[in-house]
């Protein structure tokens, strides 16, 4: 039996719709069976709440009087350096962003203490937020300087505008050197001392959807919380990985750029994050509702965390060297018991990504939806998928001639 | 038998003195030193597990006391704020002791102060800031 996005629509505006989240539907399938549970449920809501480099919002801070043209100069909010390279007045600041005197690894290991995504969490707070520009002065726009607070309510916009996010699965990080290393991924303690993964697994939007049949350009999503687009694929968007009979990628495969107002977000859904010797990043929640609009869109809902296997990758030589090695496959149920198994050593394991938080992201949704306050959108076009020739490329580096 | 951990602040007259030396000759404790910064002319501070039968061990802190040492349990001085947290657990595989958990289901992370023994690897690890050093 197959359903329509409007007809699910129809039964959310009259309160009929059944909505559960990606953990919930795991029982339902396997109590019911696919069949039943297709025709039950309407929409399973997932979520995922983890540190997304790749994100950052873009204000219109009004016109000062006399005008200044900050597009070209340069400007900062609180301390960070944001991107002028638009019209008079338009900025964008990058998650990842630091003051230009933050000593960054200067002393080892860089404590990024502050960057964009502190001020990206500062404004969401209703914090005003101290803004300086310099310009170089035309005829029309003559101020050469400008040193105020902005606070978020008096912005012309104020956008989230992340190129990638909410990736579907991710390398587990360890560390075979006999040194401790700082990444992305953590701190990781040498001979495999620790072992680092960042997914919401069973919970993660794309991973419930592993083909983007009902995910696609224009789906309305939970971002931050308030809500949101998806606004094309991800950057490094990346489907032809390989996959799992389940469809599921064994490996980083889809990933997501989306859109929202930044002003509608929530304190504590996009949080400034900090990665010792690394850098600042943003912790965005991110929730996807998935209509369930036949078999085997509720068959790719119920996955669970033993079902979803990902690659251990050593982030000591193989990762910093682009080398396509794998210590192994691990699936997420064992990742999350606390502990696997790499070169014959047990090896602790810790989620940079909060699997509770994702819950309480995949139950506000799924609070919007009975509601009636959320409907889900039909998406406007497919993100490219499996077969689609779309693929992630490495940098062809060229030598300069002069 | 008596065994804690303390805190233990030494005011810049007395850092000189062999306090640990004293402890262990003079009042047969157990002293397992897990973190002392004591520079000379400067206030220092030391983490102490403190073990022996009580009479000593009571005699030791009266010692500690009379020196001029502050001293306070150790259990108050990392402290988890919890509105910064985010229960992701990327600290629960640094943490020495035992002393953050995951809930296996709920997957949220518990703090035991009284296992933790202020290594403040998790202060360094937490990417939200989350794990606070607080002395007094």
């Amino acid at each position: 039996m197959k359903k329509t996005i409007q007809e699910i629509n129809e039964k959310i505006r009259k309160g009929k719709a059944v909505v559960v989240n990606a953990r919930e539907i795991i029982d339902i399938v396997e109590q019911n069976g696919i069949e039943k549970a297709a025709r039950d449920v309407d929409v399973v809501t997932t979520g995922t709440f983890g540190p997304m480099c790749s994100s950052g919002a873009y204000f219109n801070i009004g016109h000062s009087k006399p005008k200044i043209k900050i597009g070209g100069g340069k400007a900062y909010l609180d301390d960070v350096p944001v991107y002028t390279g638009f019209a008079a007045v338009d900025i964008y600041l990058g998650a990842t962003a630091m003051p230009d005197d933050d000593p960054r690894n200067k002393v080892y290991p860089g404590e990024f203490a502050h960057g964009g995504a502190h001020v990206i969490e500062d404004l969401v707070k209703g914090k005003d937020i101290k803004f300086e520009a310099t310009a170089y002065g035309t005829d029309c726009y003559p101020r050469k300087k400008l040193e105020t607070h902005i606070n978020i309510n008096d912005l012309n916009e104020a956008v989230l505008f992340n190129p990638r996010n909410a990736y579907q699965n991710y390398n587990v990080a360890v560390n075979l050197s006999d040194k401790t290393i700082y990444t992305y991924m953590g701190i990781l303690k040498p001979n495999l001392g620790n072992a680092n993964f960042c997914s919401a697994g069973q919970l993660s939007p794309l991973l419930n959807d592993p083909y983007y049949k009902t995910i696609g350009i224009g789906t309305k999503i939970l971002l931050g919380g308030g809500v949101g687009y998806v606004a094309w694929q991800g950057t490094q968007h990346n489907p032809d990985v390989p996959r799992k009979d389940n469809g599921v990628p064994q490996a980083p495969a889809g990933t997501l750029a989306v859109i929202g107002d930044l002003k509608q977000m929530k304190p504590g859904w996009l949080v400034g994050t900090t990665m010792c010797g690394y850098g600042v990043t943003l912790t965005v929640g991110i929730g996807v509702p998935i209509p369930i609009i036949d078999e085997e869109i509720c068959k790719y809902t119920a996955v669970k965390d033993e079902d979803i296997w990902t690659q251990i990758v050593d982030y000591s030589e193989a990762y910093p060297q682009g080398k396509k090695e794998s210590l192994g496959e691990v699936n997420y149920a064992q990742l999350t018991s606390g502990a696997i198994t790499v070169q014959g050593k047990e090896v602790p394991t810790g989620n940079l990504s909060s699997y509770s938080k994702a819950i309480e992201i995949a139950n506000t949704l799924k609070d919007w939806i009975i509601k009636g306050e959320f409907l889900l959108s039909e998406s406007v076009a497919e993100l490219p998928g499996p077969g689609s020739g779309y693929t992630f490329k490495p940098l062809k580096e060229r030598e300069l001639v002069s | 038998m008596t065994s804690q951990k303390i805190v233990l602040h030494f005011p810049r007259k007395i850092v000189n003195q062999p306090v640990i030396w004293t402890l262990i000759k003079e009042y047969d404790l157990e002293c397992s030193i897990l973190k002392a910064n004591i520079t000379p002319s400067e206030e220092g501070l030391m983490v102490l597990e403190l073990k022996g039968n009580n009479d000593n061990y009571k005699l030791g802190i009266d010692f500690l006391t009379e020196l001029g040492l502050k001293i306070q349990p150790l259990s108050q001085d990392i402290i988890r704020n919890k509105e910064r947290c985010i229960d992701c657990g990327v600290c629960i595989p640094v943490c020495p002791a035992g002393a953050l958990e995951a809930d296996p289901e709920t997957r949220k992370v518990s703090f035991n102060d009284s296992k933790c023994v202020v290594c403040e690897f998790c202060v360094q690890v937490c990417p939200f800031k989350a794990m606070e050093v607080r002395f007094e």
